[in-house]
C-alpha cells in the first residue's frame, strides 16, 4: 500500500501508455518496422519527410487500433480522422505528427484491475493511432538537445504506429497504477498487436500525478522516462511522498513535467507549464477520414479473443483454481496456453496438478529464460507427459523437476530424456526391501530407535536408501516399506 | 511551320507516322529555347541531355515498331514544383537550391511513361505562393507578349514556356488559379483538374486540400491529351479519386448546342478591367452562337473566396513548409543549437512571401484563434461549394473572365502585396470547391493588346463537357494572333 499517514489528502493518477504497433511495416509507408539496427536503414522519402511525399494508411494499424480500443470496452468511432500536431523536433521529419485529435478511433472504455483482493475500475478516455517520432543523441553538453555539441538522428523509428491510451484520472494510488499498466500490457499481448516491451520502448508510461484534500484539485504533475513496471510503482510513490510533504509543510506544488530517474530513485524537475506548447492541430488534409465498415467492426468483435480477466474467471470457476494460480496462468497469453493444452492432453494429471507444475516448477525453471513466459520453450503435450509421468509414479517430484528443467533446455520431450538420463523411480518392492535392509545392517542403532518410537533417525535411513537406490527410490514406496518394517509392524 | 511551333498533338502524330523523329522535334525545341530563354526566362533547370537520351529511346521504339505512348517523343517542360528523380527541384526558393529529390511524382512518372521528353525545370513563385512569378528566389520570368509585363503565376515560367514556344506543352499546379492565370495572361489554354483527379504524389505541397497539377498547352485539344495521361488515381495519394478516368479527346466534338451556360455576376463586373469586361462579353456572345443557353447567376459566397482562401492556404502552408528545416535535405545554416539552426536556415532560406504566409497561417492556426480564422474560413469553403452546387441545378457550365486584368507591368504589384492577392479572384471559388476550370484564350485585349481569357468552370469530375464546350469556343474564335517573340526565328 502507498503512504498512509496523511489520510486528508487524496492521490490522483491518470496514465498516458504509448504502445508500438507490430505490423510489418510503418504507419504511412512501406519501410519495415523493427527495433534497434543500423541507423537510417529503415527509411524511404516518405517517412523522411521529403517535399511532395505523402502519407497512405496502414489497414493493419487501424485494425490493430480497433481491436484495442474494442478490448479496452471503448465506443468505436464510426467516423474518426487524423489531425496534424505541429511542432519542431529534428526526430520527427516532417516537423508535425500525424495524430488524432477530437475524432480518435475509441473512447469511453474501461479497465477493471484487481490490486490485494479488492477489485477497480479505471475509465479509458480515448485509445488513438498516431506515428512515432525519430530518435535523437546529443552528443556532448549536458546530452540534452540545447547544450549538445551535436546531435545525430536515427529514422528507423520514424512512423512507426503508435497507439496512445489515455485513462481516467481515476487511479487513486500507485499500486492501481502498476495493477493497471500490468492488465494493459497483458491486454495489449493477448491481442498479438504489439512486443509490449518497456525496456525497448514498445511499450511507454506517462503519468500524471497530483495529491490534494478530498474534493480539491491538486497541480498536476507528469512524469516521463518510466522504463517499467517497477519503476511505474516507484515513481509514483515517490512523487506521492513528495508532494505530500510539500503540501504538509505548508508549500504548493508545482505544475511541471518532471523525469524519473532510476538509479537516484528521484523525479526532477524537466520544465513547468508555463512553457506550454501550442500544437496547433488541425484536420490532416493528405487524409481521409476513417469510417469503418459495419461488418468489419462485427468481424473484429468476433476475432476477439479471450482477454486474461475472462480466462482467470474461468479458470477458478470451471477448473476450480485458486485466484492465485489463475492469476499466474493468466499472466501472459502463451502461459495460459501452455496449460490448456497440457491439460488437453494430460491423460491422468488433473488441473490443479497441471497448474501446480506451471505456477510453481516451471515458472522458476523459466525465471532465468529471457522472455520465457511470454515464449516458453516447451509444447503443452510434452509438458503433460511429464505430469504425467509424475502422477503414474514413473518419475519422482523431484525427478519430475530434473527433467523439466532440461526439457526448457533441450526443447526435448520428458521420456526421452528420462530414458536418455536414466531417470526412473523404482517402485518394486522386492529390490527396495533389499536396500532397506541392507542400509538397516550397517546401521543396527537405527533399527533399533525407530522400533522403541524415536523417530529422528528416519530421514536419516530414507537418506541411506535413496543414496543405494542412486535416488530412483520412489520416496512413497521406500516410507512405507520403512513404516511397515519398524514402525507399524502387523 | 518550324517543330516548335507545332502542337503537342502534332508532333506525336508527326513521330508516329515517321515524318519526322523525336530527336529532330527535341532539336528543334531546344534550339528554340536557347534563342528566346535570355528574354523570358522560363526555365530554372534546363536538361537538354536527358531529353536527347529519351528522344533517342522513343526513336528507337518507332524503328523497332514498338507500341508508343500517347506523347512519346513530345517535348515537355514541368513546374519546378514537381519532383523529378536526378534532376534538382527546388520550389523556386534558396532552401531547396541544391536538392534532387530521390523520387519522382506520379504526374512526371506518367509522362515519362508516356513518351515525353523533359526540357526542364520552369520557374515559379517560391513554393507557388503568388500571381507574377516575381517572388522566384532565382530570376524574373517576362511574358512572351511583353517583356515588361509578367506572365502570370505561379506557374508563370510554365506558361510562358508554351507562350514562347519553348515547349508544346507544360505542367502547372494550380492552389487558387495558379495554371489559369497565367494561361490567360500568356495567351494559351490551362486547365485545373477536379481536386483529386491528378494524384498529388511528389508535388511539393502548398496548401494539400487545394493543389492540382494540370496541363498548359496552346489548344484544348492538346489539355485533353495531357490530362488523359495524367489523370487517375494514385494508392500513394490517399486524396486521388478512385473514378474511371473518362475519354477526354473523344468527348472534345459533343460541342455546346443545348448546353446552360451561366455568367457569374460577382467575378465578372466589378473589379475585373473593362477592357476585359468588353472581350468576355463578346467571348459570352460567341458561345450563345454556338447554341449555349445563356444566364447569369449570382453566387454571393464568390465575393469572399479570396478571404477564405487567404486563411485555408497558408494555414496548410505553414504546416508543410515546417519540414524546411536544415536537419535532413536543403539548405542549412549552422547555428549554437538546433533550435537557432533551425531559424538561420529559415531565416536565410525562405523569401518575404513565403515568411508572410507561414506567419499569416501559424496565426489563424493558433490556440484561441482557430475557431475564428480557420474553423470559420473551412465552414464558409463549404457554402461556397454549395454555391456552385446551387447554381449546378441550373447550369451545366459557369463562366468568367481568367484574371480580372491582363499582364501587368514587372513590379507593379509587389510592393502591395493584396493587390496581388486578388489577382486570383475568378478563379479561387472554383479551388476551394475543388471543382474542375479551364482557362483558354478569349482575344487580345482593345485597351493594351493582350491577350484575355475566359474561364470554364464545371462541376467535380464533368471535366468532358468543360473539354467540349472550351474545345467548340476555341474553334469558332480561331486561331490567336502569336505573340510578337514568335517571329524572331
Amino acid at each position: 500500500m502507498s503512504t498512509t499517514e496523511a489520510p486528508d489528502l487524496v492521490t490522483t493518477i491518470g496514465l498516458e501508455v504509448h504502445v508500438e504497433l507490430k505490423t510489418s511495416t510503418k504507419m504511412f509507408c512501406g519501410c519495415p518496422v523493427g527495433f534497434g539496427g543500423e541507423p537510417n536503414t529503415r527509411v524511404c522519402p516518405v517517412c523522411l519527410g521529403h517535399p511532395g511525399t505523402l502519407p497512405t494508411m496502414n489497414e493493419k494499424a487501424v485494425e490493430y487500433t480497433t481491436k484495442i480500443a474494442m478490448a479496452l470496452g471503448c465506443d468505436i468511432a464510426p467516423r474518426s480522422i487524423f489531425h496534424r500536431k505541429n511542432y519542431f523536433y529534428p526526430d520527427m521529419p516532417k516537423n508535425y505528427q500525424i495524430s488524432q485529435y477530437d475524432l480518435p478511433v475509441g473512447e469511453r472504455g474501461s479497465l477493471e484491475v484487481e490490486v490485494d483482493g479488492e477489485f477497480y475500475t479505471v475509465g479509458i478516455t480515448r485509445a488513438h493511432l498516431e506515428e512515432d517520432t525519430g530518435k535523437s543523441i546529443h552528443v556532448g553538453g549536458g546530452g540534452r538537445i540545447h547544450d549538445a555539441d551535436y546531435s545525430l538522428e536515427d529514422f528507423n523509428r520514424a512512423g512507426t504506429p503508435l497507439v496512445e491510451i489515455v485513462s481516467e484520472p481515476d487511479i487513486t494510488s500507485p499500486a492501481i497504477a502498476r495493477a493497471y499498466a500490468t492488465e494493459l500490457r497483458a491486454i495489449l499481448e493477448y491481442l498479438g498487436v504489439s512486443d509490449v516491451r518497456m525496456e525497448e520502448g514498445s511499450m511507454r508510461v506517462d503519468a500524471n500525478i497530483s495529491v490534494a484534500p478530498p474534493g480539491e484539485r491538486g497541480k498536476k504533475v507528469e512524469i516521463k522516462n518510466m522504463n517499467s513496471l517497477r519503476s511505474v510503482y516507484r515513481a509514483l510513490e515517490y512523487e506521492e511522498r513528495r508532494q505530500r510533504e510539500v503540501l504538509r509543510a505548508g508549500g504548493t506544488v508545482t505544475q511541471s513535467t518532471r523525469h524519473w530517474d532510476e538509479k537516484a530513485a528521484k523525479t526532477k524537475e524537466l520544465r513547468t507549464k508555463e512553457e506550454a506548447f501550442d500544437y496547433r492541430y488541425f484536420p490532416e488534409p493528405d487524409l481521409v477520414p476513417l469510417e469503418p465498415a459495419v461488418e468489419w467492426l462485427r468481424q473484429l468483435r468476433e476475432e476477439q479473443p479471450e482477454l486474461p480477466i475472462e480466462r482467470a474467471k474461468r479458470y477458478e470457476r470451471k477448473l476450480g483454481l485458486t485466484p492465485y494460480d489463475a492469476g499466474v496462468l493468466r499472466s501472459t497469453k502463451a502461459l495460459g496456453d501452455l496449460f490448456e493444452e497440457a491439460l488437453a492432453s494430460a491423460k491422468k494429471a488433473d488441473a490443479k496438478q497441471v497448474s501446480n507444475w506451471v505456477t510453481n516448477d516451471l515458472m522458476s525453471v523459466l525465471a532465468a529464460v529471457p522472455e520465457g513466459t511470454k515464449n516458453p520453450p516447451l509444447t503443452g503435450s510434452n509438458l503433460a507427459e511429464l505430469v504425467d509421468m509424475v502422477a503414474e509414479g514413473a518419475l519422482s517430484k523431484s525427478q519430475g523437476q530434473q527433467v523439466l528443467t532440461k526439457m526448457v533446455e533441450t526443447g526435448l520431450g520428458a521420456r526421452e530424456i528420462a530414458e536418455e538420463s536414466g531417470i526412473k523411480q523404482v517402485s518394486d518392492e522386492g529390490a527396495l526391501e533389499e536396500a532397506i535392509d541392507a542400509a538397516l545392517a550397517a546401521n543396527p542403532d537405527v533399527a533399533e530407535r525407530l522400533r522403541s518410537g524415536d523417530n529422528k533417525p528416519f530421514g536419516f535411513l530414507m537418506g541411506e536408501v535413496m543414496k543405494a537406490t542412486k535416488g530412483q527410490g520412489n520416496p512413497k514406496v521406500v516410507s512405507g516399506l520403512i513404516r511397515r518394517k519398524l514402525i507399524h509392524p502387523d | 511551320m518550324q517543330l516548335w511551333e507545332r502542337t503537342a498533338a502534332d508532333v506525336a502524330s508527326l513521330i508516329a507516322s515517321k515524318e519526322v523523329s523525336a530527336a529532330e522535334v527535341t532539336e528543334s525545341c531546344i534550339s528554340r529555347t536557347n534563342e528566346v530563354e535570355g528574354d523570358v526566362l522560363s526555365y530554372l533547370t534546363l536538361t537538354p541531355e536527358a531529353a536527347r537520351a529519351k528522344a533517342a529511346e522513343v526513336d528507337s521504339a518507332v524503328a523497332a515498331g514498338d507500341p508508343l505512348g500517347p506523347l512519346a517523343g513530345v517535348p515537355m517542360a514541368l513546374k519546378d514544383i514537381i519532383c523529378t528523380q536526378g534532376t534538382r527541384t527546388t520550389a523556386a526558393s534558396k532552401i531547396l537550391d541544391n536538392y534532387i529529390p530521390p523520387y519522382s511524382a506520379t504526374v512526371a512518372e506518367r509522362l515519362y511513361a508516356a513518351g515525353g521528353t523533359m526540357l526542364g525545370k520552369t520557374n515559379l513563385d517560391e513554393f507557388a505562393m503568388g500571381s507574377s512569378t516575381e517572388n522566384s528566389a532565382y530570376q524574373i520570368t517576362k511574358n512572351p507578349w511583353d517583356l515588361e509585363r509578367v506572365p502570370g503565376g505561379s506557374s508563370g515560367g510554365s506558361a510562358s514556356a508554351v507562350a514562347a514556344g519553348q515547349a508544346p506543352f507544360s505542367i502547372g499546379t494550380d492552389t487558387g488559379g495558379s495554371i489559369r492565370q497565367p494561361a490567360a495572361l500568356c495567351g494559351v489554354v490551362g486547365l485545373k483538374p477536379t481536386y483529386g483527379l491528378v494524384p498529388r504524389y511528389g508535388l511539393i505541397a502548398f496548401a494539400s486540400s487545394l493543389d492540382q497539377a494540370g496541363p498548359i498547352t496552346r489548344d484544348v485539344r492538346d489539355a485533353a491529351i495531357v490530362l488523359q495521361v495524367i489523370a487517375g488515381q494514385d494508392p500513394r495519394d490517399s486524396t486521388s479519386l478512385p473514378s474511371p478516368v473518362p475519354d477526354y479527346v473523344g468527348a472534345l466534338a459533343k460541342g455546346i448546342d443545348g448546353l446552360r451556360i451561366g455568367v457569374v455576376k460577382e467575378i465578372s463586373g466589378e473589379g475585373v478591367d473593362p477592357a476585359v469586361q468588353a472581350r468576355f462579353r463578346e467571348a459570352v456572345q460567341l458561345l450563345e452562337k454556338l447554341g449555349a443557353k445563356i444566364g447569369e447567376v449570382s453566387l454571393s459566397t464568390f465575393g469572399f473566396g479570396i478571404d477564405i482562401y487567404y486563411l485555408i492556404a497558408p494555414a496548410e502552408a505553414s504546416s508543410n513548409l515546417a519540414r524546411f528545416d536544415g536537419v535532413r535535405y536543403g539548405l542549412r545554416v549552422d547555428g549554437p543549437d538546433v533550435a537557432t539552426m533551425n531559424s538561420l536556415t529559415r531565416a536565410a532560406g525562405f523569401g518575404p512571401e513565403v515568411k508572410r504566409r507561414i506567419m499569416l497561417g501559424t496565426y489563424s492556426l493558433s490556440s484561441g484563434y482557430y475557431d475564428a480564422y480557420y474553423l470559420k474560413a473551412q465552414k464558409a469553403r463549404t457554402l461556397i461549394a454549395r454555391d456552385f452546387a446551387r447554381a449546378y441545378e441550373e447550369f451545366d457550365l459557369l463562366v468568367s473572365p481568367t484574371a480580372p486584368t491582363t499582364a501587368f507591368k514587372l513590379g507593379e504589384k509587389t510592393q502591395d502585396p493584396l493587390t496581388m492577392y486578388l489577382s486570383d479572384i475568378c478563379t479561387v471559388p472554383s479551388s476551394l470547391a475543388g471543382a474542375a476550370a479551364i482557362s483558354v484564350p478569349a482575344g487580345l485585349s482593345s485597351d493594351d493588346g493582350l491577350p484575355v481569357g475566359i474561364q470554364f468552370m464545371a462541376r467535380p469530375m464533368d471535366e468532358t463537357t468543360m473539354l467540349s464546350a472550351a474545345y467548340a469556343f476555341e474553334q469558332e474564335l480561331g486561331p490567336l494572333p502569336k505573340p510578337p517573340l514568335w517571329s524572331t526565328s
